[in-house]
Parts: C-alpha cells; sequence; structure tokens
C-alpha cells in the first residue's frame, strides 16, 4: 500500500474476527483472536473487548499462546514481524523481525513456536504434535509427517477421487495432544484418524463420516479424550476419542464453522463462524457467549449510511436484516428484521432482499426497500417507512407500501432539511417516474400519521437514475440519462435542466455549506461536472473516471473514488484537491461512507485536516472495511494501548467490590482451614429464599428485607472463626445497628472512599475494616432502594 | 468376428446359497467355504483364487464351523455331528454324533492334536485327532446355556467359550472354568434380550476379544478376567471375528455388511505399549457378513449376499498388481449348464433338481443388434427332482437330447428321452453296471453312444450306450497314480480323443480307440479351468486359472506353433488382469481357426490367423474397429476379439445350426431375491 504523508489506510473497526482461529487463555478467562492490524482479547464470559493490542502496520495473520508463559501470546503479521505480548494488560513485550528461512535443528520451545508462525503465513493447514516430536502438514491431496528427531518425512496421498463419489480433498488437520495420531478432515465431509504414520507402508487410518460437505475445522480437546469438528452445517460435532460412535451434537450455532479452538482446561470451546461471529461453548453444552462482529455477506446493496442517531454504520447484514454498528466501540449494536419473513437456507431460492435504505436527517425515520425477482414472474417490491421509537429505542414500521413503483427503485432519498415540519421521501425508479412520498399526520381512517404518495413526476419518458436533494431542503435535483432537472420540491416546479452530454449521469451530489450553491455529477464517459445553481452554469468540469461520489455531511469536502481505486478529496469551490491517494487497496472501491467523529480532531495539516470532523470508511472489492488515519491519531492510540490497565474484563462497581471481595474473602478462608465443610452458600439462606420466593405483595418493605439480606451475606464464616471472633461480631453488631440509623445521611462520596480502601489484599486486621464496608454499603443500597 | 443369431437365455434361476462358515489353512493356502445347503468348496488362494474342489450338500446337514487340521477339513453342524470331508473323493468320510445337541462351534488348538466342540446342551469336548479318525476324549464342566464360539490360546492350555451373557475360560487340561466374563446387555429394547457371543478371539498374550449380539467388540485381559475395551461397532450383530496370524490385526463382520478392522498399535511413536485401535471399515456386503477370514495379506469374507469377496490390504500387497485388486467371486467355477448341441436344448443343474429346457425359435432377419421375433417361445420339458438326501454334484445331457445323467455322490441316474411331437417320455434306465457308483464328471461322446464317468483316483469309466441296454466298456486309469479328483473332461467331436484334467494340474488324454492313455500334457503350475479338442486337428486348447492358454497337438504330443507364439509374446496384461476364470470353451465348425471361451463378464473370439496382441495395442477394439472404414480395419484388428454385450455368463455355447446360445444371470437378480437387509438410517431417508 503507498504511504501519503501520514496519512495511512488501515483496517479499523469492522474488521473480520473469523479470519484465523481464536485463542482462548489458559485461565480460559479472556479470548484473543486476529481482527484487522490489532489482536483484539474479549472476555468470555462478558464478551466485552477488553483491549486492542495495537502495533502491527498490517494483518495480523496468527496468534498463539507462550508455550513458556501462558501470560503472553505471540502475534504474527503480514508486515514481517511477530509480536511478544502480555494480553492480560496489552503491553507490547518484544518486536522480533521476521525471516523466512528458519533452520529446524535447534529445537528450544521459543524457536518452535517462531517456525510455526512463520509458515503459518505460507501453509494453511500445519500443526505439530505437544510433544513436538513430528510436524505435520496438509496440502491438497497429501499429508507429510516430519519427524525431528529422525529428520525424516512420511508422505501420505490419497486418491482425488474414487468411483463413490468421494473428494478426498485435505481441508483441516489436527494432532492428538497424548497419543500419535492425526486427524484430518476432508472435501467431502470425512474425518480420518491417522495411526503408525511411522511407516512407509504399514500406516493405517480409521475414517469417520457425519459430515455432508466439507469439514472446515476438526481440533482434539487438551486431554485428547474428545474430537471437535465443524462445517457448513453450522453444528459442533464432539467425537470421544477411540469410541467415535458414540458423538455429541451441538446444533444450531447459526452459521457455518470455520475455526474451532479450545482452552487449554478443555473448559471452553471457541468456534469462529462465517458470519463473522465467535461463540464461546461450555464444554459443548451451551453457548455461553456470542462475540458478534460486522457481518459481511457476498455484497452490500444498501449504500454505507450512518445513522444519525445511534453514529452507528448501517448496511445489509443477515440476509433480510440491516445491521447497526457501531465503529468506535466495534461493536455490533443490533440487527433490524426488514423482510420479517423466514430465511430459507438453501440455494437457488430467490429470497427478499433489502436493497435500499435511506435515513432522514435526525434519524426519525428510516426508508427500507426490498425485492424479490423470481425467473419469470415480475419484481415484487416493497417500500417500508420505519419510525424510531423512543420507547423501544429502536424502529417501528409504521407504512408499508407494496409495489411503490412498476420496476426496480433506482434511487431513494429524504429531504434533508433540518427544520421543516414535513418530512419528504422521493424515489426514483425504472419505470421513468419519481414519487415524492410524504408524511399525513391524520386521516379518517387510519389512526396515526402515516406515508402516502404525494406527487409523481416524469420528465420525456427518460428513467430517473439518482436523485439528490440541497442541503436546505429547498431543491431537489434528479438525473434522467443525460438530463439533470432541478425541481422545486414545494410547488413541484421543474425549475431547470443542466446537461453535458455525451455520457449518462452516474452519481449527483450537491455541495454543502459555503458550497451549496454547486451540484456535482458524474458521468458515465469519465467527467466529473460542476454546476453552479446560482448561473446555471457549468462551473467547471474535469476528465476523471469516477466511480463513486460521495459528500461529507459536516464538511463541504467531496470524495470521488476512482475505478481504479484512486481517492480525490476536494472542495467544489477550490481547483486543487485537497488530499489526494492512488490505489488505497486492490481492486474497486465498492462503497464509501464518511462517519463523523466523536470528538473532533485538532489537525492543522493541510492534507489532514479533512479527517478532522469525519472519518472516511469504504468497503473493497473483497468486503474489507477500510478507513484512512493520520499520523498524529495513529500515536495517540499506541499510547493509550501502552497504559497499565489496571483490572481485568469485570467492570469496577460497588457491587462488584462488596461481592467479589466477600467471595475472595471466602476462599481465603476456606483455603487457610482446609476445613472440610463448605460455608452456606448466601442464595441458600433463609433471608434470601424468604425474600425470593414470598409473593410481591405480601412483602415488608424493601428497607425491612435490606438488611435481612445484608445480614445473610455477612454470617457466612466458618464456624471455626466464628467461635474465636464471635466477641468481636458481638460488637460489630451493635456498631451495625448504628450505621442503619445513619444510612439515609450518608453520601456516596464516602462509599466511593471505602471502597478504595476495601481494595488492598486481606489481613486479619483488615477483616473488620471490610465487613464494615460491607455495612456502609448496605446503606447504599437500602437508599437506593427507598428511592 | 463373424455374426451370430444369439438365443439370450435368462430362464436359469440359478441361485447360489448364503456363506455359512469359512476356515482358511495358511500352510497350503486353502479356504474352506461351507454355504447354507451344506455344500463344501475349497479355493486356492494360491492359485488365483481358483475354485479347486466343490462337496455337493445334503438334506439335513447344515454346516455351521469348519475347521482345517493340518490338511484335514471337520466340520460341524446343527444336526449334532461332526464331519470331516474326504478331500479326494469329494464325499465325507465318516460323520460322529458329538451326543450334545446341536454343535455350534468347532476349533482345533495350533499343535493340530485336539478338536474342542461346542454345543446347545452346555458342554465343551474334546476330541482326539487320531491317524484316520477323531475319538471323543473327554467334556469340560458342564454348563448353563448353550456354548456359541470357542477359542484355544495359542499355547493349549486354555479355551475361552462364547456363551449367552458370557465368556467362560476354561483349563483345557483340568476341564474347570477359571474366569467368567460377563457380556453387557444391549441398551434400550434389547436389554431384556441375551446378548449372544457370537465370536471369540484367544490371543497368546492371554488377551481375549469378543463380538456379540450387541454390537460390540470387546477386548478383555485372559489373566485377570477384566474388561479392558470395549468398542460398539454397529447398532445390530458382530458375527464374526478373525484375527491375522501374526495377531496385529483383527476382523470383525458385522449384520449391516461391514467389515470392521482393528489394528495392534502403539499409541505414541516411540513407545511400546499397544492398544486394539480400530482403523478401516470395509463395506462390500449387502447382507450380513457371516464368515471371515484373515489371511497374510488380504480380508476375506462372505455371507448372506452369497458372494466371497477378497479384499487385498493394501500395505501388504504390490500396488496396482493383480493381487491389490478387489474380487469378488459369485458364480462357481465350472459349469452347471450343459447343452444339447444338435437338439437345441439345455440341461440347468440345481442343487435339488435339473431343469430341461427347449430354446426358442424364429425365423426373422434383422440388422445386427436387433431383437428377433420369437415365433416359439422356450419351453421347459421336464423337471426332474433328484432321488435321496445328497445334492446333485454333477450332470449331463447327450448333444442329441436323447440321454441325460446325473450323480450324486451315492449314485448315478441315467435317464433315456424319447419325443413324439409336442410329447416327451422319460424313461430311468434300470440296470447301470455295478461299477458305476458315483461320478465327479459325467459326459457323453458326441455321437451319443458313449457315457463318460469320471470317479476315484482320477479313473474313468466308458459305457455304451444303444436302445437295449447300457453296457460297462472299460476303465481308463492314468499311470501318474494321482488321487485327486478330475474336475473337467471334454471328448472330441470325432470320437478319438477324451481328455480329463484334475486337481493336480494333470491333463491326461486317452485314445478311446486304443481305450488307453494316449499321452500326458506337460504339467502347468496352474490348474486348467476350461479345455476342448479341436473337432478337425485335434488340437487340445486348454485355459489355466491364471488366464495363460495353451493349444496342444495330440498328433505331434507337443505344444503347437501358435501355443509357443502366444507364450513368447505373452497374453496382454488386460486379459491377465481379468478377475473370473474362462469356464467354457468350444469351437466354430464353419471357421476352424476361432476358438470361443467365455468368464463372467464377456465372451471372446480368438482367431488364431489374426496377429496376437501386444503390450502396447488397445485390447478392447471392437468399438473403434467398428468406427473405422473397411480396409483399416484388418490393420488394427488382433486375434483377441471380445464382447461384453452380455453380463454375468453362466454358459456360451455354439448350436449346430450356427446360432449361439448365452445363458445370462444377471446379479441383481440374485440380489432381489436375497432376504431384505437389515435396515440402516442413510442420510436424507
Amino acid at each position: 500500500m503507498v504511504e501519503h504523508g501520514d496519512i495511512r489506510v488501515v483496517h479499523r473497526g469492522g474488521s473480520k474476527i473469523n479470519f484465523r482461529e481464536p485463542v482462548l487463555s489458559h485461565d480460559s478467562r479472556l479470548l484473543l483472536c486476529a481482527s484487522g492490524e490489532c489482536v483484539k482479547v474479549f472476555s468470555s464470559s462478558t464478551e466485552e473487548c477488553v483491549h486492542d493490542l495495537q502495533g502491527h502496520t498490517d494483518l495480523v495473520t496468527g496468534v498463539l499462546l507462550n508455550p513458556s508463559n501462558h501470560l503472553q501470546a505471540y502475534s504474527c503479521s503480514a508486515d514481517g514481524t511477530v509480536r511478544l505480548w502480555d494480553f492480560t494488560d496489552g503491553i507490547l513485550i518484544k518486536v522480533q523481525l521476521h525471516c523466512h528461512h528458519v533452520s529446524v535443528q535447534p529445537l528450544s520451545v521459543s524457536v518452535f513456536v517462531y517456525l510455526l508462525m512463520c509458515m503459518c503465513v505460507t501453509l494453511t493447514r500445519l500443526l505439530s504434535s505437544s510433544q513436538g516430536e513430528y510436524i505435520a502438514s496438509a496440502k491438497g491431496l497429501h499429508l507429510e509427517v516430519y519427524f525431528f528427531k529422525k529428520q525424516k518425512s512420511y508422505r501420505f496421498s490419497l486418491k482425488e477421487d474414487n468411483k463413490k463419489g468421494a473428494k478426498n480433498t485435505f481441508t483441516c488437520l489436527s494432532c492428538h495432544p497424548k497419543d500419535d495420531c492425526i486427524a484430518t478432515g476432508h472435501e467431502d465431509g470425512k474425518i480420518r484418524l491417522w495411526r503408525n504414520f511411522n511407516h512407509k507402508r504399514e500406516y493405517t487410518y480409521s475414517t469417520l463420516h457425519w459430515h455432508h460437505s466439507a469439514v472446515s475445522s476438526v481440533r482434539f480437546t487438551p486431554e485428547g479424550t474428545n474430537l471437535l469438528s465443524g462445517g457448513v452445517e453450522s453444528v459442533l460435532v464432539q467425537w470421544r476419542y477411540n469410541q467415535e460412535t458414540q458423538k455429541d451434537f451441538l446444533p444450531r450455532l447459526g452459521a457455518a464453522i470455520t475455526h474451532i479452538a479450545v482452552s487449554p482446561d478443555g473448559e471452553l470451546f471457541c468456534t469462529a463462524h462465517s458470519d463473522n461471529k465467535l461463540t464461546v461453548i461450555q464444554s459443548c453444552v451451551k453457548v455461553s457467549a456470542v462475540i458478534q462482529g460486522l457481518v459481511k455477506g457476498e455484497s452490500v446493496r444498501t449504500d454505507l449510511m450512518v445513522d444519525p442517531r445511534s453514529k452507528a454504520l448501517v448496511l445489509n447484514g443477515k440476509p433480510g436484516h440491516l445491521q447497526f454498528y457501531s465503529l468506535q466501540r466495534d461493536k455490533q449494536l443490533y440487527n433490524l428484521d426488514i423482510v420479517q419473513q423466514e430465511y430459507i437456507h438453501e440455494s437457488g431460492l430467490q429470497q427478499f432482499e433489502v436493497v435500499k435504505a435511506a435515513f432522514d436527517t435526525r434519524g426519525n425515520w428510516l426508508a427500507t426497500v426490498e425485492e424479490r425477482k423470481q425467473k419469470d414472474s415480475t419484481l415484487e417490491l416493497n417500500l417500508k417507512l420505519w419510525a424510531y421509537d423512543e420507547q423501544t429505542q429502536s424502529f417501528v414500521l409504521n407504512t408499508t407500501v407494496s409495489g411503490p413503483h412498476e420496476a426496480r427503485i433506482t434511487a431513494m432519498c429524504f429531504c434533508h432539511t433540518a427544520d421543516s415540519q414535513t418530512t419528504m421521501l422521493v424515489s426514483a425508479s425504472q419505470d421513468g417516474h419519481f414519487k415524492a412520498w410524504q408524511l399525513e399526520s391524520n386521516h379518517y381512517f387510519y389512526e396515526g400519521p402515516f406515508w402516502s404518495c404525494d406527487f409523481v413526476g416524469a420528465y420525456h419518458s427518460l428513467v430517473p437514475e439518482c436523485c439528490c436533494f440541497s442541503a436546505d431542503g429547498s431543491l431537489l435535483a434528479i438525473s434522467f440519462q443525460e438530463v439533470v432537472t432541478v425541481w422545486s420540491p414545494a410547488s413541484w416546479e421543474l425549475l431547470t435542466t443542466l446537461s453535458q452530454p455525451p455520457g449518462a449521469i452516474r452519481d449527483l451530489c450537491f455541495g454543502r455549506q459555503s458550497c451549496s450553491k454547486y451540484l456535482l455529477g458524474t458521468t458515465a464517459k469519465n467527467l466529473l461536472c460542476c454546476w453552479n445553481l446560482l448561473t446555471c452554469t457549468l462551473e467547471w468540469s474535469t476528465s476523471m473516471d469516477v466511480s463513486l461520489l460521495l459528500s461529507d455531511p459536516l464538511s463541504e469536502n467531496m470524495a470521488a473514488f476512482c475505478s481504479h481505486a484512486g481517492l480525490f478529496v476536494f472542495k467544489p469551490s477550490e481547483p486543487r484537491p485537497l488530499f489526494s491517494h492512488k490505489a488505497i487497496c486492490s481492486g474497486k472501491v465498492t462503497r464509501a461512507v464518511f462517519a463523523p467523529r466523536e470528538e473532533m480532531l485538532e489537525s492543522c495539516e493541510e492534507s489532514s485536516q479533512w479527517l478532522n470532523r469525519s472519518q472516511l470508511y469504504f468497503l473493497t472489492q473483497y468486503m474489507d472495511l477500510m478507513t484512512f488515519i493520520t499520523k498524529a491519531e495513529e500515536d495517540r492510540l499506541m499510547a493509550s494501548s501502552k497504559r497499565l490497565v489496571i483490572d481485568d474484563s469485570v467492570a469496577v462497581t460497588p457491587f462488584y467490590l462488596l461481592l467479589g471481595k466477600h467471595r475472595q474473602q471466602q476462599q481465603e478462608k476456606q483455603d487457610r482451614s482446609f476445613s472440610a465443610e463448605r460455608n452456606q452458600l448466601p442464595q441458600g439462606s433463609v433471608a434470601i429464599k424468604e425474600l425470593l420466593h414470598t409473593p410481591a405483595h405480601v412483602l415488608p418493605s424493601a428497607s425491612f428485607l435490606c438488611s435481612m439480606f445484608v445480614r445473610s451475606l455477612l454470617i457466612s464464616v466458618t464456624d471455626k472463626e466464628k467461635k474465636s471472633e464471635e466477641e468481636e461480631m458481638e460488637s460489630d453488631k451493635e456498631e451495625e445497628s448504628e450505621c442503619e440509623m445513619e444510612a439515609s445521611t450518608m453520601g456516596q462520596g464516602q462509599t466511593a472512599e471505602a471502597q478504595e480502601t476495601a481494595a488492598p489484599a486481606l489481613t486479619k486486621a483488615q477483616a473488620r475494616e471490610l465487613r464494615r464496608v460491607k455495612k456502609l454499603d448496605h446503606s447504599w443500597l437500602s437508599s437506593l432502594l427507598d428511592s | 468376428m463373424g455374426e451370430f443369431k444369439v438365443h439370450r437365455v435368462r430362464f436359469f434361476d440359478y441361485m447360489p446359497s448364503a456363506i455359512r462358515a469359512m476356515a482358511f489353512n495358511s500352510r497350503t493356502e486353502r479356504l474352506a467355504l461351507s454355504r447354507a445347503d451344506g455344500a463344501l468348496e475349497v479355493f486356492n488362494f494360491a492359485d488365483s483364487y481358483f475354485q479347486e474342489k466343490v462337496i455337493p450338500g445334503q438334506d439335513g446337514r447344515a454346516v455351521e464351523a469348519l475347521c482345517w487340521v493340518r490338511g484335514r477339513l471337520f466340520s460341524a453342524g446343527l444336526n449334532g455331528e461332526i464331519t470331516e470331508y474326504d478331500l479326494e473323493n469329494l464325499r465325507p468320510k465318516y460323520t460322529m454324533e458329538a451326543y450334545g445337541g446341536p454343535v455350534w462351534t468347532i476349533c482345533s488348538n495350533s499343535q493340530g492334536t485336539h478338536l474342542a466342540i461346542g454345543c446347545e446342551d452346555g458342554t465343551v469336548k474334546i476330541f482326539e485327532v487320531l491317524e484316520e479318525t477323531i475319538r471323543f476324549q473327554r467334556n469340560l464342566d458342564r454348563q448353563k446355556g448353550r456354548i456359541i464360539s470357542l477359542s484355544w490360546h495359542p499355547s493349549g492350555a486354555l479355551i475361552a467359550a462364547g456363551m449367552m451373557d458370557m465368556i467362560k475360560v476354561f483349563n483345557a487340561e483340568s476341564g474347570h472354568a477359571t474366569h467368567r466374563l460377563l457380556v453387557e446387555r444391549g441398551v434400550g429394547a434389547s436389554k431384556s434380550r441375551e446378548v449372544v457371543v457370537w465370536s471369540v478371539a484367544f490371543l497368546s498374550d492371554h488377551t481375549i476379544i469378543s463380538g456379540d449380539s450387541a454390537g460390540k467388540v470387546q477386548v478383555w485381559d485372559g489373566v485377570t478376567g477384566t474388561l479392558v475395551r470395549t468398542h460398539l461397532v454397529t447398532k445390530w450383530d458382530v458375527l464374526a471375528l478373525s484375527v491375522s496370524r501374526d495377531e496385529s490385526s483383527l476382523l470383525a463382520g458385522t449384520s449391516e455388511g461391514t467389515v470392521v478392522q482393528f489394528q495392534f498399535i502403539s499409541s505414541t511413536v516411540d513407545q511400546h505399549d499397544k492398544e486394539w485401535v480400530r482403523t478401516r471399515t470395509f463395506k462390500n456386503h449387502t447382507h450380513d457378513v457371516r464368515a471371515l477370514a484373515h489371511t497374510d495379506t488380504a480380508v476375506v469374507s462372505g455371507g448372506m449376499d452369497t458372494q466371497l469377496v477378497v479384499r487385498p490390504l493394501l500395505e501388504k500387497v504390490e500396488k496396482n498388481t493383480q493381487e491389490s485388486a478387489l474380487r469378488k467371486i459369485a458364480f462357481p467355477h465350472r459349469s452347471l449348464v450343459s447343452c444339447g448341441k444338435k437338439a437345441g436344448m439345455l440341461l440347468f443343474q440345481f442343487h435339488g433338481h435339473l431343469e430341461l429346457w427347449r430354446l426358442g425359435e424364429s425365423d426373422g432377419h434383422g440388422k445386427p443388434g436387433d431383437s428377433l421375433p420369437v415365433k416359439r417361445k422356450p419351453e421347459k420339458l421336464i423337471q426332474l427332482k433328484r432321488k435321496g438326501d445328497d445334492h446333485i454334484c454333477c450332470s449331463a445331457l447327450s448333444p442329441c437330447g436323447g440321454w441325460l445323467a446325473y450323480s450324486t455322490i451315492s449314485s448315478v441316474r441315467l435317464y433315456r428321452l424319447q419325443y413324439n411331437g409336442s410329447n416327451i417320455s422319460i424313461t430311468k434306465v434300470a440296470k447301470l453296471p455295478k461299477v458305476l457308483r458315483s461320478a465327479h464328471q459325467l459326459c457323453f461322446s458326441s455321437d451319443s453312444s458313449k457315457l463318460f464317468a469320471s470317479t476315484t483316483h482320477s479313473s474313468v469309466i466308458i459305457i455304451a450306450l444303444s436302445q437295449s441296454e447300457c453296457k460297462y466298456l472299460h476303465t481308463l486309469r492314468p499311470k501318474s497314480g494321482t488321487r485327486q479328483p478330475v474336475h473337467l473332461m471334454s471328448a472330441s467331436e470325432d470320437g478319438k480323443w477324451l481328455a480329463t484334467a484334475n486337481s493336480d494340474c494333470e491333463i491326461h488324454v486317452y485314445s478311446l480307440h486304443k481305450l488307453k492313455l494316449h499321452c500326458t500334457v506337460p504339467v502347468y503350475s496352474s490348474c486348467p479351468t476350461a479345455m476342448a479338442i479341436h473337432p478337425t486337428t485335434s488340437n487340445l486348447v486348454m485355459v489355466h486359472a491364471d488366464q495363460q492358454i495353451f493349444e496342444y497337438s495330440l498328433v505331434q504330443k507337443e505344444y503347437t506353433e501358435w501355443s509357443r507364439k502366444l507364450q513368447k509374446q505373452g497374453l496382454h496384461h488386460l486379459w491377465l488382469a481379468r478377475d473370473t476364470p474362462i469356464t467354457h470353451l468350444t469351437f466354430n465348425p464353419r471357421n476352424p481357426a476361432h476358438i470361443i471361451m467365455h468368464d463372467t463378464y464377456m465372451f471372446c473370439i480368438i482367431d488364431q490367423n489374426l496377429p496376437l496382441p501386444d503390450q502396447k495395442t488397445l485390447f478392447y477394439n471392437q468399438m473403434t474397429l467398428r468406427s473405422l472404414p473397411e480396409p483399416e480395419r484388418t490393420s488394427h484388428s488382433h486375434s483377441f476379439k471380445i464382447c461384453k454385450t452380455f453380463q454375468h455368463l453362466l454358459c456360451v455355447s455354439l448350436l449346430e445350426d450356427h446360432s449361439l446360445v448365452v445363458v445370462e444371470r444377471p446379479l441383481l437378480d440374485i440380489a432381489s431375491q436375497l432376504p431384505a437387509p437389515v435396515r440402516q438410517k442413510k442420510f436424507a431417508t
């Protein structure tokens, strides 16, 4: 990729998390996965992203735990470096340069890991036994096992396909951690277990067959008792090792499984799915967490959009859905079911697809178009208008217009006015008409406001291609092949026509802010034109092969993507581009959007000023979401990532401090006393049962119950200690009642102070202190309940 | 190739019976196999899996188990008897009542000194193997419930016995049970049903392996009597087990028709603690696999679907050789059809009866490949049921259709057939010469005046037939002193010669005029599978089990020039790669250079005038020849003209009116008559 000054094209947000196999940490609390140019560390219980390990400058191609230190992980990247991280704190420890020729003889653990990672880049399927005696690789129809001690490799080949139609191509492999057994997955869904592979001829394998199409991942559990496999069926299959007739299934995982990872203690499994999702599974029984990335299908039919309310990126997600993806938090917010029909997973079936979507300026309205074209039947079209519901915090269907046009809708936009009372939607279609839809507030038949057609327009029976409202909503430009017509939406009067033949208009865009007098268009004959609407003349035009033209809603900047993936950012009023970049990616840029920033950048360099207010995201041909980043921003991010993080995934709340420390204390006490008897859990105490099982209407007031509740938490001390500390407890109880009296007067600030004092590790002397803290907290709770 | 009017015969409802038991003798490389009708077959694995001997069955004799003791073959059946077979005369030698009810299994120790049988009444009986016979020695401790399977420990000191719900280990010396291994029943509905231990294997390291009706293959420690591993192989039954000689591999045959291989493999590369690991699954059967044998190089299996399958273990054999191909043996390697060439009649031999058919007629003419309209339909003239309990071992129809003979192991019967118009009368020839007690092969001379019957020690009895009486003429004896039975016999068209072939691969030619041995063809290592004497040149053409072809001049007493040329040049590799033997051979009287022969999948006309194919020529070239223009054909043609239009052939013969009779028995028809296999859930059903 070509560097341009200090602005770089990066994967940032919405990148693939299923690109490589995820890695579960030793205590299975953290989940590491390669995501774009960073390694993401998720909490496996809360699904939250704990850190981004940033530092690589290109795609991360592999993550691996350091076998000699389970708190560290290696990552390798296409930028040619291998980095060692402390992933619990997110600190970069070491950078190693990548070299391609690694000798195999010295076999220390670190070198070994290193070797693996180097080869991961070239060979997709490669694994070693846990003892490191041999390394197995599969490619095409060949399995190769290399023994380090003997320095000898064995190669086993399968026939391409036999009479029974088996396809024997290897797709994945896994080595048994204890026995010498290699499991391989094949294209026809078979799994083979290879044994005795240190013989040229006497090797043997057994075959397991459940999957009906290619096995995409196989994995042994760390103890080697089970074998996990997954494929397109989106079912995780667990085979008992040596008792392969017994198998367990975890079905309905949502999408095809691409990778399977197992935590080192075998407690958690993690599967990566083709819809950019990670699923954390507890011992093949239940799904405990789902981490959803940006769903990327085959193509995006809708434009990339930004929801004005949530500032989320909106695009096609699951079939028939729109997904709302927060780029700042790099997390999917929610899916909006547009089609509201069951999606049938069958190839060749034509189903409703969301093809167009538009938001109005304030994000109150969302318009969507879905269509279904079956062979030899007419096109089915639905225009749906969704109103934002403040209470449910989501969009609710307001109006469905079935068959709004006779033919495919080519363009659709809302009127941009911020202050006007009426909202207007214009849709243009291949049937030669454009329609204006308006919200009608009252009707004798329907309740509440609904949308109806207000105006149908046409121009010389030409097909309208693009439509665009000016920033103040006073003008509507619609292109009819070579002709741009400008209408007044207030009176539906054709104001003027502009044309610059030859070549049909491909994109149309009004300038913003100070440049709002300009209308820009691109033509099919590689021309970028700028008309001045005041004079109704062509201001300037330039020959340029523009594939995509869009304007930044927060500034007067416009971005034009050339068909060879070049980018020009310019102001319509200025002749010189602000920024230009050749070949930002391989292939064509299909979709792009300006996403507003949460906080403005203070960059003063001219070339990067256009990135101050908003960020430009674009989708490449291979469905990678990419953006631009300035040097300053990058430095800032790097600095923040090196900051030491105090605690892990769980957020520090007063409640956490109370319960968590309490539990920890219990644990320590148990350990110290080695007592066989178990403490009564707070859940099992009489008070809690009473609280939970009594019907609400017969319960006494909450403040009364609260003291009981807290006391139930306090009593859980082992009997031995109870005896020794009985006197103390007595005095505590007196204090407690005093505290209760004060409860309402205690402020929040005090509790916060108390938490900090409670945070350090516990000695006997501090136990008393801690108990005091609990009382404090109780008061805080009761004050909450009272209110 | 020549054009023929073809009678395509599909009314021979030959139905092979299910394979019941199997025993492999690795010293002689012979596989003994018993079928549900009580018939026994011996295959020579060293000689291209040729079916060397067939001992016909008997009503009421069901062989449940087979056992080789050195070269001797013993069987036991549910009729409660132990039988030893006389492999030279192809008949049971003696039977001995075991007095324990039905016998389920028979097993010899590795020293070959004792036989153990398992009986319905729960006793294991030990028999001592003597020179000529066997003698009851003693009973082991009697158990409750039947003994289904037995296995001796290689040392001979211990016997494992599979029973209902358990396996018992006996001390062969004291006769006391030392261990009782309880076998778990199946789950679900089969919980209430007793589990049957269908098969046990006792290995030299005191491991006992059992296969049972709950679908498990279990590995037990025979010293401590504890269960080591359970492999659940199938939902149905594991019916048979077989261990390789070096005890590194084990096979289990199931009701699903699969054979599962287990291998004794060390779990990690450099360590020596080995365990039994399930490895491969072979599915070559549609029905139960009842019998299994593990040879050094192959898995041999047979069962309800009547086919014998030899699946080579690819790591043990050279790749892409004759040996590495899968073989399915569906038909017997001898002819069950005899053809009355002059009368246009066919005689079909079943084990219980004979059927005589007259072929249909057609006067239509058509293009090659057309099917002609039938003027007269083929007609079943006679269905002749055999007398007595013994099954038919051979039969013959005279070329004129006037005589019919068949033999069982106890008697020979000869019938006179007379036709007047549409009526047919059959009369039994009452007085047969006393010497003719049983025959291994029967054959009429071409003028139907003589009947040749081969008996013990490869001798041939000649009987003269006439309207009034039949008279014993002479006995022809070979000079070699062989004791093996004759399995092929062929008389020449001119009545001068008679050739016989026996299991020792010897071919004797007798002069019928002088009534004495004319010559012995030099012995070739492979057994002849078909032979015939040329009607005009008096050359004897032989085809052997290894697919070699020889031509021997009876006049000059030497191989002919053509035969030498053929041997020198070598047969085409595709000819050698065929896996069924040539079972019938005949000549074309109109073209003396033509030899017609067939195996199961093709028939072939060898034109001795054309050049022999070399290794590079296209062997199956009939289609390409047809596409070539007329003048170019001769330059491309070679002497082997092969036709695969007709499949699963039992007989191809040329009638006197120059029409070809092709008797087909499609394997699909056989499969459709089999009982339904166990129901299996398949994907998407």
